[in-house]
C-alpha cells in the first residue's frame, strides 16, 4: 500500500526517467507524511525554480531546512508532531564533507580539495551525482533524526547509476590503472604491462602531462582513505537493500517513459530490490467509458445535420458534433493511455498503482501538492476533471496530476 | 541541434525536422548523443547503433556518445586492442573526468568531422538534456581555459569556431506550452546566446491541443437543449461526460494559449507550433501530421 509506505518506511526513493513529475512526487509523499505526523526530510537534486522557492530552497545549503508549519499545513488538518524539511543536493559540497571526514588529518584533507583533478570530478565524472545522492541519503538517514527520508534521484537515464554508485566507485579504485600510477617503482609499471603504459602515454600526449600528474597527486593523496570510502559504500548498499527503504517507480503515459520505468523496475529486480509502488502522471482524465470509436460514428452522423445556413439547428449539429469529437478523442487517448502504462504497472508486484491526472498549473506551491496528495492518497474515489469537480464516475481510472514535468 | 529538457518531445521534433528536411530535398543525418531514445522506434525500426542505418530515404542516423567517441579516437591513435577493455574498466571515465568537458569535446569534434567530411546536406543532433543542453555545449570554452596546447585544444577551438557560426550551426529550442517548461526554456535560450555565442533557430512549442468547436461553459442542461433541437438523443449520463471533457478541452487550451503568449513576451524567436497528437504516441502516421505542420509553420514564417 501507498499508505504502508509513507507511514511505515524509513526511507523511499524516487525512480524514474526525467520529465515525468518525479520531484513533484518526492515532494508529494513527503509532504503527505509529514501530515501524518512524521519528521520527514526530502532530498531533490534539480526542482523547478519555483517548486524550490517553495520548499525554502532558494539558496543551496547542504543541510537540510525546516519549512514552517504554517506553510505547508496552514489549516492545520496534520497530525500534531509532523515535521517537514527539505534539501537541494550540492553534489560538490558533499564529496568535500565525505574526503574531510574521511581523512586521516586536515593537512590529507586539504591536498585532496586543492587537487585539480578532484575537482573536476567531483563536480563532473558521470556517476558523482548519484553517489552523492546515495551519501546524502545515509547520512541523513543515520545522523539526521528523521522518521522517513524521500530522496528523489538524479534525472538520469541510466537506471543503474544511482543503484551501483557505491559498486562503481569501488571498482575504479581497484582498477589497474590506479594500481600503476600509485606504484611509485618501475616495477609496477612493468606488471602493468605495456598496454596500460602506452594508455598513458597516449592520454599524456593528448591531455598533457599535467593530468596524469595531477590524477596521481590526487591517489598519493588519497592513500589510506579508501577503506573509509569503502566501508561506507558498503553501509550505503546495504542500506538500499534493507527492507526499510522502498522504491517508488514514476512514470507518464508517454511510451518512451514507460519503456524507461519498465527498464528501471528489471534493473531494481537484478539487485534483488523490487518496485514498491508506481505512480503515472500527467494522464488524461477518463470521462465515462471507453469508447473512442463509438462516440465518433455519433459525431460524424450530428455532423451531417449540419446545413451550413446558419440557422440554430445548424449550430447545434456543429458543436454537438464538436463535442462529440472532443469526448471521443479524450477518451480514446485516456484509454491508450492506461494500455500504454500495463507494461510498467505489472512490474509491480505489490499492485500499487496510482494515477495522477494532468492539472489545468504547474505543481509548484503547497496547494497544488496538497491536490496531487489528494489524488495519490484517495483510492477508490473517482476521478475528477479539476480541482472543483468531485463526482465519482470512473471506471477504475483514478486521476490526480502534475503538469510540473519534473 | 534539438535541444529541450526531458519531457518535451525533443526526439519527436528531432524525426518531424528530419523528415521535413528529407522531403524538401536534402539528406539528412540523425546523430543522437545519449542513446537509447525512441528515435528508430518513431521510423519503425531497430535501435541505433554507431553505425549509420537508413531510416528512410534519403535519411541515416546513428549515435553517438561520449563513450564511444572516446572509443573511436582511441582507436584512430592506435590503441584499438585496449580501448575496448578500458572503457569497460571505468578507466576513460577517470580520463575524461580529469579534463572537464573532454567528453563532450570528442562527440562535438566527431560532428565537426561529419560536418565537414559532407556526410549529409542537414546533420542534426539530438542534444542532452540534462542541465538544460548547457554544459554540453559549455565544454569547449571550459576546455580552452583548462588546456593550454595539444590536439584536445585544438579540437576545441575548431569547434568552437563551428558552433559559434550562424550559417554552419543553428540550436532548435524545444518546449510544451506549460509554466516550468517556458521558463526553463527562456532562461536556455539567454545563456545559450550570452555564455555560448551560438544561434538560435525558431522555438517548437510542441503539444498545441488543436482548435476544437466545443462551446466554453456548456453544461449537462445546455447539451440537452442542443440535443432536442436535433431530435438526438443524448442520456443523462452521456451530457454530463460531454460536458466535463468540453471543460477539461476548454481549460487546457486556456492554459496552453496563455504560455504561449507568455514565450512569446519571454523570449522573442519565431515559434513552430506542433499539434497535440490524440493517438498516445508517434509513428509513421504521426509524423505524416507532424511533418506537415512543421513545413506549414516553417513556410508561415519564411513568408513572413
Amino acid at each position: 500500500m501507498i499508505d504502508d509506505i509513507i507511514e511505515n518506511r524509513r526511507i523511499v526513493i524516487t525512480c524514474g526517467t526525467g520529465g515525468v513529475g518525479k520531484t513533484t512526487s518526492a515532494a508529494a509523499l513527503a509532504l503527505e507524511a509529514a501530515r501524518r505526523g512524521r519528521n520527514v526530510a526530502v532530498v531533490t537534486i534539480d526542482p523547478a525554480k519555483r517548486l524550490a522557492g517553495t520548499l525554502g530552497l532558494d539558496e543551496l545549503t547542504n543541510t537540510p531546512r525546516e519549512i514552517d508549519r504554517a506553510r505547508w499545513d496552514p489549516a492545520r488538518r496534520g497530525t500534531q508532531q509532523g515535521r517537514l524539511s527539505a534539501l537541494m543536493l550540492d553534489t560538490k559540497t558533499t564529496f568535500d564533507e565525505l574526503v574531510t571526514a574521511n581523512a586521516e588529518d586536515p593537512e590529507q584533507a586539504q591536498r585532496i580539495l586543492d587537487n585539480r583533478f578532484y575537482r573536476n570530478i567531483s563536480g563532473a565524472l558521470s556517476g558523482t551525482q548519484e553517489y552523492m545522492a546515495t551519501e546524502k541519503l545515509y547520512e541523513l538517514h543515520t545522523d539526521g533524526g528523521y522518521d522517513l527520508v524521500v530522496v528523489d534521484t538524479p534525472p538520469t537515464r541510466h537506471a543503474l547509476d544511482f543503484l551501483d554508485a557505491p559498486e562503481r566507485l569501488m571498482q575504479l579504485l581497484d582498477n589497474p590503472i590506479f594500481r600503476v600510477l600509485m606504484a611509485p617503482t618501475r616495477a609496477g609499471l612493468r606488471i602493468a604491462g605495456f598496454a596500460v603504459q602506452a594508455f598513458l602515454r597516449t592520454v599524456a600526449r593528448v591531455v598533457g602531462r599535467e593530468v596524469i600528474e595531477d590524477v596521481i597527486a590526487f591517489l598519493r593523496a588519497f592513500e589510506g582513505m579508501e577503506e573509509g570510502f569503502r566501508s561506507r559504500a558498503e553501509g550505503v548498499r546495504a542500506l538500499l537493500a534493507d527492507p526499510a527503504t522502498a522504491f517508488v517507480l514514476v512514470t507518464s503515459p508517454r511510451r518512451e517513459a514507460v519503456a524507461e520505468a519498465v527498464f528501471f523496475a528489471d534493473e531494481l529486480e537484478k539487485h534483488d530490490h523490487s518496485v514498491d509502488a508506481l505512480i503515472v502522471n500527467r494522464v488524461h482524465p477518463l470521462f465515462g467509458e471507453a469508447n473512442a470509436d463509438g462516440l465518433r460514428k455519433r459525431a460524424m452522423s450530428i455532423a451531417e445535420q449540419a446545413t451550413g445556413d446558419g440557422s440554430p439547428r445548424d449550430s447545434a449539429a456543429v458543436r454537438l458534433s464538436a463535442l462529440y469529437e472532443n469526448l471521443s478523442d479524450l477518451s480514446g487517448l485516456a484509454a491508450k493511455e492506461r494500455r500504454q502504462v500495463a507494461g510498467a504497472a505489472e512490474r509491480v508486484r505489490s499492485g500499487e498503482v496510482a494515477y495522477v491526472p494532468l492539472l489545468p498549473h504547474d505543481v509548484c506551491d503547497f496547494d497544488s501538492l496538497h491536490e496531487v496528495c489528494r489524488r495519490l492518497f484517495d483510492h477508490g474515489h473517482g476521478d475528477d476533471v479539476a480541482a472543483d469537480h468531485d463526482d465519482a464516475t470512473d471506471a477504475g481510472f483514478e486521476a490526480g496530476g502534475t503538469t510540473g514535468g519534473r | 541541434m534539438v535541444a529541450g529538457k526531458g519531457g518535451v518531445g525533443k526526439t519527436t521534433v528531432t524525426a518531424t525536422l528530419a523528415r521535413a528536411a528529407t522531403r524538401a530535398g536534402q539528406s539528412v543525418l540523425i546523430v543522437e548523443v545519449e542513446g537509447k531514445s525512441g528515435l528508430a522506434g518513431a521510423f519503425d525500426q531497430p535501435p541505433l547503433g554507431y553505425e549509420e542505418t537508413e531510416l528512410a530515404p534519403g535519411l541515416r542516423a546513428r549515435t553517438l556518445t561520449p563513450d564511444e567517441a572516446l572509443v573511436d579516437y582511441l582507436e584512430n591513435a592506435g590503441l584499438r586492442r585496449i580501448s575496448r577493455r578500458l572503457a569497460s574498466s571505468g578507466a576513460l571515465d577517470v580520463v575524461s573526468g580529469a579534463v572537464p568537458g573532454m567528453k563532450d569535446i570528442l562527440v562535438l569534434g566527431k560532428v565537426k568531422q561529419l560536418e565537414q567530411a559532407g556526410a549529409a546536406d542537414l546533420i542534426i543532433i539530438d542534444a542532452p538534456a540534462a542541465g538544460h543542453a548547457l554544459t554540453f555545449l559549455l565544454s569547449p570554452q571550459g576546455l580552452l581555459d583548462a588546456v593550454r596546447v595539444g590536439p584536445i585544444r585544438k579540437q576545441a577551438e575548431d569547434v568552437t569556431a563551428m558552433l559559434s557560426d550562424p550559417d554552419r550551426c543553428r540550436v532548435l529550442l524545444v518546449t510544451t506550452p506549460e509554466e516550468t517548461p517556458v521558463t526553463e526554456v527562456a532562461e536556455t535560450a539567454f545563456y545559450l546566446e550570452d555564455r555560448i555565442g551560438v544561434a538560435l533557430g525558431p522555438v517548437v512549442v510542441n503539444g498545441v491541443y488543436p482548435p476544437s468547436r466545443v462551446p466554453v461553459g456548456i453544461d449537462a442542461a445546455g447539451i440537452q437543449n442542443e440535443a432536442a433541437l436535433l431530435d438526438v438523443f443524448v442520456s443523462d449520463r452521456e451530457a454530463a461526460d460531454l460536458a466535463r471533457a468540453a471543460d477539461f478541452r476548454v481549460e487546457r487550451a486556456r492554459v496552453q494559449a496563455t504560455q504561449v503568449e507568455r514565450l512569446e513576451r519571454m523570449l522573442p524567436l519565431p515559434q513552430i507550433h506542433l499539434p497535440f497528437l490524440f493517438s498516445g504516441g508517434v509513428g509513421t502516421e504521426e509524423l505524416d501530421e507532424l511533418t506537415s505542420a512543421f513545413t506549414e509553420g516553417v513556410d508561415t514564417l519564411a513568408a513572413a
